[in-house]
């Protein structure tokens, strides 16, 4: 199967080829790196721009403004906080001037913690991206939902905030791209660029199909009971494990991976917390001013008499950063043990 | 580019045909009525906040009367900061819709009643949004210009800010983004230098001699002019845009100007006398030519304020938008 670095690049591939995306730029995003994290290898309107996170913005706006589909990298969320007044500006146009204009640009940008980044590579950019309105905002946790979210993106007429959980680009699916081959190994040899002095390597793409996984939609992806768990990118895998872990405790937890933050499947967390009474929402940005709590106090406004406990948030620590000491990172953002104790928790409080 | 202009000797006679002085002059005229009648309107309590540029008529006019103006790539795009009146109405804008931001009426053409007055947005005429916070506009210019130049064809893109912006960094990114020797970008670089940043001298803040400079050190066409001559203003701008069209590469263009009113509303808007009116000059320079005459021109502009305040009446009982109309636009198919 795919990882999520190859689904991002495959659907770059298939945007170019059937969707009209015209560049796909940033930092090294060209040859012959082809992306810090090799999303961007061996793509035919792959350029290396110069490194200028507000210049990268820019020209993204201006060619979507001129009708070109530009796809913008900027290469750690981190440095996108200094382009925060054009994402406003991105998000605004449509609404400032009366629909007028629109902005179909698609900007992708790894978030989280899980390489020990450091203080400079493990921001989260969700809460403070789900503060800019006239964006679309996707966070993917498997490379089938990458690719279809992508692909999505792509087609869409508005700005969008594609947003890679860095932990898990490396992390191969369980559900195989439709038109990848069965084989991983061969996959690899079709499109991973070598080791080495690339300038005579030209990927052979596979034939790819058409796959597009509506914005706004989340999924269920463990049906349970007892209790929902709303996650998405790095943390959704967690918490998956964890409600596996607690089924055999008789726990029976419901996951929903949310997969778009804006706008995002609020049926589908209702309905489930009607079912089961109970929520915790799972994210690592930093615990104040979480998009999460967003998400909490909707469900108290609107849910509050289908509730059996509060609704919690599991989030990072408001802390500057996250250190790069192995002790330090596992400290700051939740993890498995961390999850499935508030799960735990959660599933057994009584009103 | 550096040949001596012949407007710049008095005794030379005007080098442009009659007809189209006589249309800058006019389009100056109704621009800087429009102006004044914007600034009337905020003082009436019709409007929140007056920003706007006379003083730069006879730069902004020629501008806008030189571009191709139509929408898409194949036409040239404006990236306009908010001083630009003059430039629109040189495109065919008519001045009521400026009156109608003003008013922020649901007619309101370039808003909707969401945006200040001189904030021109008109898709159909490659006008991109101009927005509040300066500068950004130099940081998607390069965008526009780097489709136009896939296009093919002549299309230009313009972009255009004060001298105090030019201290931001997205200046500084215009220069390197549309000069790179992997893809030099057809960008008119304009900066109408009025010397003052709201309230604050250029002298203290800029280093620079001339801010045009600074496009020498990226290999940048670069030139500062007097912006408050429209005759010089339409001669270099030619000549900037044709070299921009055809080479396409970019061109760094420096027109100083006056600041008539002051920086905006927030600092008053009343008539700043020590500085020089482009209008003024150009009138003498017209009547003493025999171009026009006295009377033609003050018959012009009494046309030009009977007209506005026409206008401004009409606008002043229009509707303002609906509460709920805040819900629209947010995204491009909830139009």
């Amino acid at each position: 199967m795919a990882n999520m670095a190859q689904a991002i690049r495959m659907a770059l591939h298939y945007a170019e080829e059937n969707l009209g995306v015209t560049d796909i730029f940033g930092e090294d995003v060209g040859a012959p790196l082809g992306g810090v994290f090799t999303c961007t290898q061996g793509l035919k309107t792959a350029w290396n721009s110069p490194l200028d996170e507000r210049g990268i913005i820019g020209m993204a706006m201006g060619l979507a403004m001129a009708g070109s589909r530009p796809v913008a990298e900027i290469q750690f969320c981190d440095y996108v906080y200094n382009t925060i007044d054009l994402l406003k500006l991105a998000g605004n146009t449509c609404w400032a001037s009366n629909g007028d204009w629109n902005m179909p640009m698609v900007v992708r940008t790894p978030v989280g913690s899980g390489i020990r980044g450091s203080m400079y590579h493990s921001h989260s950019f969700d809460a403070t991206m789900t503060h800019i309105p006239g964006w679309k905002i996707v966070m993917p946790s498997t490379p089938l939902d990458a690719y279809g979210l992508l692909i999505s993106a792509c087609q869409e007429p508005n700005p969008v905030m594609f947003l890679e959980p860095k932990a898990l680009l490396r992390v191969k699916g369980e559900e195989r791209i439709p038109g990848e081959p069965d084989d991983d190994r061969a996959l690899s040899k079709m499109i991973d660029a070598p080791l080495g002095d690339r300038s005579q390597w030209r990927p052979q793409w596979p034939n790819l199909e058409a796959f597009a996984i509506p914005i706004g939609k989340g999924k269920i992806v463990r049906e349970g009971t007892q209790l929902t768990v709303v996650s998405y990118g790095r943390t959704l895998p967690l918490c998956v494990k964890a409600a596996a872990a607690l089924a055999d405790e008789g726990i029976s937890a419901e996951v929903i991976d949310l997969r778009s933050l804006w706008p995002y499947d609020w049926e589908m967390i209702q309905a489930s917390v009607q079912k089961t009474g109970r929520v915790l929402y799972v994210n690592e940005d930093t615990e104040v001013t979480n998009f999460g709590e967003h998400l909490v106090r909707r469900t108290v406004d609107e849910l509050f008499y289908s509730l059996l406990a509060p609704p919690k948030l599991l989030a990072g620590k408001f802390i500057p950063g996250i250190g790069l000491a192995d002790t330090l990172e596992m400290a700051s953002v939740p993890q498995l043990g961390d999850i499935t104790e508030a799960m735990r928790a959660l599933a057994v409080q009584q009103p | 580019m550096s040949r001596p202009r012949l407007i710049k000797e008095a005794s030379a006679p005007l080098p442009l045909d009659r007809e189209l002085l006589i249309r800058i002059h006019d389009l100056m005229v109704k621009a800087r009525v429009l102006e004044e009648r914007l600034i009337q309107m905020y003082k009436q309590g019709h409007g929140y906040f007056w920003i706007g540029g006379p003083g730069e008529e006879a730069f902004n006019v020629p501008l806008g009367l030189l571009m191709k103006v139509g929408q898409g790539p194949a036409y040239d795009f404006l990236h306009a900061h908010y001083r630009q009146s003059a430039t629109l109405l040189a495109m065919g804008e008519e001045p009521i819709g400026a009156l109608r931001q003003m008013k922020n009426t649901a007619s309101d053409p370039y808003s909707g009643g969401r945006n200040f007055a001189g904030h021109f947005s008109i898709r159909a005429k490659n006008v991109v949004p101009v927005s509040s916070p300066i500068e950004v506009q130099y940081a998607m210019a390069p965008g526009t210009a780097l489709a136009q130049k896939r296009l093919g064809g002549d299309s230009i893109t313009i972009v255009t800010g004060g001298d105090a912006g030019t201290a931001e960094g997205d200046f500084a990114s215009c220069l390197v983004w549309c000069s790179r020797p992997a893809e030099p970008l057809p960008v008119l670089m304009i900066v109408t230098n009025n010397k003052w940043g709201i309230s604050t001298s250029g002298a203290e803040q800029h280093g620079e001699q001339r801010v045009a400079d600074r496009g020498r050190a990226f290999g940048i066409q670069c030139k500062t002019i007097n912006g408050n001559d429209p005759v010089e203003a339409y001669q270099e701008l030619k000549e900037a845009m044709a070299y921009v069209r055809k080479e396409r590469r970019p061109f760094l263009l420096e027109a100083n100007v006056s600041r008539l009113y002051g920086h905006s509303s927030a600092s008053g808007a009343n008539l700043v006398t020590e500085e020089v009116d482009c209008l003024k000059q150009f009138e003498a320079r017209l009547e003493q030519d025999g171009v026009l005459t006295r009377q033609q021109m003050d018959d012009t502009r009494n046309r030009y304020a009977e007209d506005m305040a026409a206008a401004a009446r009409l606008v002043r009982d229009e509707p303002l938008p609906a509460p709920e109309t805040i819900w629209n636009h947010i995204y491009a198919e909830k139009k």
